[in-house]
């Protein structure tokens, strides 16, 4: 803006008001002309928030649209943000990344006329890992043994009961909380012990909400498919964070309760939440059943009749039957770490092939599938989730553009004033915009509030037991994508808006 | 050196192949401290010249200097400064923000010239005072009859003290009694040494300024200069029709 500017004539008028007059100000106009306005964003977004104000219905109505949008995205976000985070927890759980489960499978169908040779997993197999696969660090064989407890005069049926070495204890994620874990002496011996999870003890037994008090039944004896069993120890009870926590919050309230002086008359009821066993993958771990893998051959696997076995008799020294099945059902194997996941399956693969004779009756399992299908779910039910809240927020924002525009073609005549008394392009245009942006944020913010509020309730629907978590990136992301619409809404009406010619709007009626 | 000077101006639209020459080579100066008016019938051309010497719109050919700026090829957003520090403007419908106050109404040219919140109100004050609206600075313009609303819209085009106002129809809206009394104001205010320019059809209002240029079909008609014959009537408050 290059001017001569004329120093003000001699006879110039304005009296006692005003000593520098226009061309000081025009100059000071002059240099904010790199700016895209010279009205303080302080003032303009006051008249924002007037002109809000003057239609609040009006503007209610286009915030809801940004409100649902940012309060579902965050929602959404905290929802998977759950059940990653119980997710992550069940698969530690189970024991972490390097676990390799080696199991049967069907023979492929090039090898299907080699079916009667195949010999299936035994303990020939453990043998040659522990002496040649070198990136394994431990082996645990696992017979399993479909069985019904019975004890106390009722019945149960384990997730897994199964015969294992001693190392199936850390393999296996079990930590013991009362008792002890059979030792080699007892494997040797195939001594009828067993270790039982806290879900045999809560249904034979009764668990510590229904008695009131826990029981441990260590020493007692347990029928496995009628054979009796001494339990020697029992694990610790698994649970999820969030279960382990409302656990914790009754037990405090029932302790409130009894400080109180409030006896409560009875065993504490369930409630009518009995169907819910927490989170099904600890339940899994919970209802879990070990003996030793020599007492489960020979009691079981050995050809010798299940059942047929008083209470008291039986112990070591049956000799396996020409019948006896020596096959496993599985093993667990342990590797040096993630990192060597690919080399180690190659090698456990390339053993079981020369002790299986080239016959590839079984497969491998790892923990890393499981991750992979984890993390393949969570990204999905993120993608989708943030679609739909996406596309809610992308209504929300047209819903403003639509308002804004109806806006403007109200004001086509304040418009032509303002441009006619000196607002330039840019000052219309910053105008709407901020209009419109400041109609994004409000929303934005209430939305963020009214994410609390949706969180809660979409909780108390879920079908999962893991809380919703919401975490401070997704309030942030959620409310600068709201920011983000309302200066796209705002772009078009503005660029509208500042191109209207004064005077034509100054004839508009 | 004029105030403002017109040289061959010329504003031609294309309504399809047909020519329209709304300003026809129109040359014209104004001095500083002039009280004139620019008079015609509708349709003769002299809104457009009055949104061409109030920088809204820009001539198709010829030149414009005002207060020694050429205008003919300012950028909007130079015309848009020049509009808001040199110019006031004054219309027939009053042209005041409904939503906001008298007060309001008043420093609006000011929030774009960046002028602070205090200097803001205390000049709109001052302008009022001039109009002698300061005691209804909080009322909306529509609880204010149609004089006051007009002077309201005087007090706001001379806030930033503006080197020319223009008024166009300032007394179309208003009854007569009303419309002398807005006609004396600008009276007054040239007496104190502003250049005011209005644009009417009007004769009657137009005799009131002792200089006139008449426009028809475009062009300059007639320019009379009752100051330069030394006939200036300067009618006297109260006796003009």
């Amino acid at each position: 803006m290059k001017r001569a500017v004329s120093p003000m004539s001699s006879e110039a008028f304005h009296g006692s008001r005003q000593g520098g007059g226009g061309d000081g100000a025009l100059t000071a106009a002059a240099t904010h002309a790199v700016h895209l306005s010279s009205v303080s964003l302080a003032t303009t977004v006051g008249v924002g928030f007037r002109e809000i104000w003057a239609h609040k219905f009006r503007s209610l109505l286009t915030m809801l649209g940004i409100i649902l949008g940012v309060s579902s995205l965050v929602a959404m976000s905290a929802l998977v943000k759950g059940m990653e985070k119980g997710a992550k927890e069940a698969l530690v759980a189970v024991g972490g990344l390097e676990k390799i489960r080696v199991e049967p499978q069907d023979l492929p169908t090039d090898q299907r006329h080699l079916k009667d040779q195949a010999v299936g997993i035994t303990m020939n197999d453990v043998r040659a890992l522990e002496r040649t696969a070198t990136l394994v660090t431990r082996i645990s064989p696992e017979m399993r043994v479909p069985a019904t407890l019975s004890a106390n005069g009722k019945r149960f049926r384990p997730f897994v009961c199964v015969g294992v070495w001693p190392v199936a204890l850390e393999m296996t994620e079990h930590v013991l909380a009362h008792g002890r874990m059979f030792n080699e002496l007892d494997d040797e011996m195939a001594r009828s012990v067993c270790v039982i999870g806290t879900a045999t003890r809560d249904e034979l037994w009764g668990s510590p909400e229904e008695v009131g008090r826990e029981i441990i039944p260590i020493g007692e004896t347990l029928y496995i498919n009628g054979v009796p069993f001494t339990i020697i120890g029992m694990f610790q009870h698994y649970e999820s964070e969030s279960d382990r926590k409302r656990r914790e919050l009754a037990a405090r309230e029932a302790a409130l309760q009894a400080a109180a002086g409030v006896q409560p008359t009875g065993p504490v009821r369930d409630r009518g939440r009995g169907g819910r066993r927490g989170n099904f993958i600890f339940w899994l771990k919970n209802a879990t059943v070990f003996m030793p893998l020599n007492t489960a051959y020979m009691k079981f696997r050995s050809g010798v009749s299940l059942t047929g076995f008083g209470p008291g008799s039986g112990g070591g020294g049956l000799v396996s039957g020409a019948t006896g099945d020596p096959r496993l059902s599985n093993l667990e194997l342990r590797i040096q770490g993630v990192e060597v996941l690919p080399e180690a399956l190659q090698q456990v693969r390339n053993v079981l092939m020369s002790t299986h004779r080239g016959i590839e009756d079984f497969t491998f399992r790892t923990q890393e599938d499981w991750a992979d299908n984890i993390n393949t779910f969570i990204r999905n039910a993120r993608l989708s989730g943030g679609l739909i809240a996406g596309i809610s927020l992308l209504v929300g924002g047209i819903g403003i553009m639509n308002i804004m525009l109806a806006s403007i073609s109200e004001r086509v005549r304040e418009i032509g004033i303002r441009k006619s008394i000196g607002a330039a392009t840019g000052d219309i245009f910053v105008q709407i915009l901020v209009e419109s942006v400041v109609i994004a944020v409000l929303g934005g913010l209430t939305g963020l509030v009214a994410s609390f509020g949706l969180v809660r309730l979409i909780a108390s629907f879920s079908p999962t037991d893991n809380a919703p978590i919401v975490t401070a990136l997704s309030l942030g992301v959620a409310f600068a994508f709201s920011v983000g619409v309302g200066v796209l809404a705002g772009l078009l009406p503005a660029v509208k808006a500042a191109r209207l010619d004064p005077i034509q709007a100054l004839r508009y009626e | 050196m004029a105030l403002v000077e017109l040289r061959n101006v010329s504003k031609i639209y294309h309504l399809g192949d047909e020519e329209i020459r709304a300003l026809d080579d129109v040359s014209i100066d104004i001095e500083a401290g002039a009280f004139m008016s620019i008079i015609g019938p509708s349709g003769s051309g002299k809104s457009t010249l009055m949104h061409i010497l109030g920088c809204l719109d820009s001539p198709t050919c010829g030149t414009i200097r005002l207060d020694g700026t050429m205008i003919q090829d300012a950028t909007p957003r130079q015309l848009a400064a020049i509009r808001n520090q040199k110019i006031g403007f004054v219309f027939q419908f009053f042209n005041l923000l409904p939503k906001l106050n008298v007060l309001q109404n008043v420093e609006l040219p000011m929030i774009y010239s960046g002028v602070s919140g205090k200097e803001r109100r205390q000049k709109a004050m001052a302008a009022l005072e001039l109009v002698d609206l300061a005691n209804r600075c909080r009322h909306r313009p529509s609880q204010l009859s149609g004089g006051q609303q007009q002077r309201a819209a005087i007090a706001r085009a001379l806030v930033n003290n503006p080197r020319i106002i223009f008024a166009d129809e300032p007394t179309g809206n208003l009854d007569s009694h009303t419309g002398e009394a807005i006609l004396q104001l600008f009276r007054k205010l040239n007496g104190e040494g502003r250049t005011i320019v209005l644009v009417t059809h009007d004769p009657e209002i137009a005799a009131v300024t002792p200089r006139r240029i008449e426009i028809r079909d475009g062009k300059v008609a007639e320019k009379v200069d009752l100051t330069l014959a030394g006939l200036d009537r300067s009618p006297q408050p109260g006796s003009a029709p």
